[in-house]
């Protein structure tokens, strides 16, 4: 059986690729036929999956933040709210960004280098 | 004990400002980054206790001739309804101001430790629908991102190291060992912590240079550690080739690792991309590359010693001024 972690990353690339909002029943018949084992072990998220476990995973999600509910609906239909473009710009701008307590959040790399410091690394480099 | 509510007064001006200019001025934190990182933890520590002390010392100078015995007449007077005659108007004013620092201090440490916590999880969660898991081990990620990019993300047991495709791309096998060493040297030596205590020390008094100056050098100096970590198995010209490379960001690589291998400058687009102008770590990367060029020796053993005992003595004097009276008395 496959871990709810495994399982809401599935659901959101099935989102993702969708173009409309999607019942929870349509996701659970993608999920069955799409995940065929890749290399033995995790591969098989669909199978014998409930359509329950599916809204579990969907009202996780939702409570994320990362799917939204159309609610006139029934059966309640969902998508995702961003795309994974956005998603992944999201993280990006956290990583480069220079909000003042980013730092504490994560430590990267290299910090932001200001046009003198990239001007400072050329002549060391050119040096070496 | 009026005295010594003096001399606290001074100690906490001396650490709030002279000295911290001086020490993030000093040369030497290069050469020695973990004695310099006790030093900035104990100015914090001490600037922080006789501040609070200096205040409580003054303000309880007329109720009791030590700090313990003064605490205890004040204890009386707010929970028993003593009588609060002997204190004057700017006593009163020196212990509310001791009360309110010593709370905003504390609110804000926790403050932003769940704030980072937040931005942490939420960071994490999309991670895990976004990333897929690398080859280098269970601790690393890949993100599906052009710009060459590596970071760490803390978390306890769930601590991870993120590179970027155009990462993966843009570097040699060694030069990306070396930067995975460089990320779990920040994990492995708990860096989170010292730059969240910095982190709330400046959101709580961000008008005090110490802060700014003290939270600047930090994030500096862990870099400088994490580096040493990665030259214990890498070679220097290894790491500076990976520091250059992830600097000039999106700029295109094959250029800067050509004016690397040959010193032909001109070549390079004067246009740098990686400039996004944030402040905490300006200066940070073009010190760390200046230090692996040209290596200076670390503090001789003596002077380091010396640092230390006055990291020790920082934290001891404040201390005992405050409590060995009251112990004896």
């Amino acid at each position: 059986m496959a871990s709810l972690g495994e399982l809401e990353r599935a659901v959101m690339d099935l989102l993702w690729a969708g173009q409309e909002a999607a019942t929870a029943n349509t996701l659970r018949d993608l999920l069955a036929q799409s995940t065929q084992p890749q290399d033995g072990s995790a591969g098989h998220v669909g199978k014998d999956l409930a359509v329950t476990t599916v809204l579990t995973v969907l009202s996780r999600l939702e409570r994320k933040g990362l799917v939204e509910r159309e609610r006139g609906t029934r059966p309640h239909r969902y998508q995702a709210v961003s795309s994974r473009a956005d998603h992944t710009a999201e993280l990006m701008h956290e990583v480069l960004g220079s909000a003042p307590d980013r730092e504490a959040v994560l430590a990267r790399f290299i910090g932001s280098v200001t046009d003198n410091e990239a001007e400072t690394l050329r002549k060391l480099l050119g040096r070496s | 004990m009026f005295w010594t509510s003096y001399f606290l007064a001074v100690l906490a001006i001396a650490l709030a400002w002279p000295v911290p200019i001086l020490l993030s001025r000093a040369q030497w934190p290069a050469r020695s980054p973990f004695t310099a990182m006790l030093l900035w933890q104990a100015i914090a520590l001490a600037g922080g206790l006789s501040m609070i002390g200096a205040m409580l010392v003054y303000g309880l100078e007329p109720v009791g001739d030590n700090l313990l015995s003064g605490l205890r007449a004040l204890g009386g007077m707010v929970f028993h309804n003593a009588p609060t005659t002997e204190l004057g108007f700017w006593h009163i004013f020196a212990l509310s101001a001791a009360a309110l620092l010593t709370a905003h201090l504390v609110f804000t440490l926790l403050l932003t430790y769940y704030k980072i916590q937040r931005q942490r999880r939420r960071h994490r969660e999309l991670l895990d629908l976004l990333a897929s898991p690398s080859s280098d081990g269970p601790g690393t990620m890949v993100l599906n991102v052009d710009s060459p990019v590596a970071y760490c993300l803390p978390g306890g047991a769930r601590s991870v190291t993120v590179l970027s495709d155009g990462l993966m791309a843009a570097l040699e096998p060694d030069e990306l060992r070396a930067v995975l060493i460089h990320e779990n040297a920040h994990l492995s030596q708990r860096h989170h912590l010292l730059l969240w205590a910095f982190a709330a020390w400046r959101q709580a008094l961000p008008w005090l240079p110490t802060t700014r100056l003290a939270q600047e050098s930090v994030n500096s100096l862990i870099e400088m550690l994490a580096d040493d970590v990665a030259l214990k198995t890498e070679s220097k010209a290894t790491l500076i080739r990976a520091i250059a490379i992830v600097a000039s960001g999106s700029q295109a690589t094959p250029a800067v690792r050509m004016a690397f291998g040959e010193p032909r400058l001109s070549d390079v687009d004067p246009s740098q991309p990686g400039a996004t102008g944030g402040s905490g770590s300006a200066g940070t990367t073009a010190s760390r590359v200046s230090r692996l060029l040209s290596p200076q020796p670390p503090l001789s053993e003596p002077l380091r010693a010396a640092v230390l005992a006055c990291c020790v003595l920082l934290l001891a004097v404040p201390t005992a001024l405050l409590l060995v009276p009251g112990l004896l008395g």
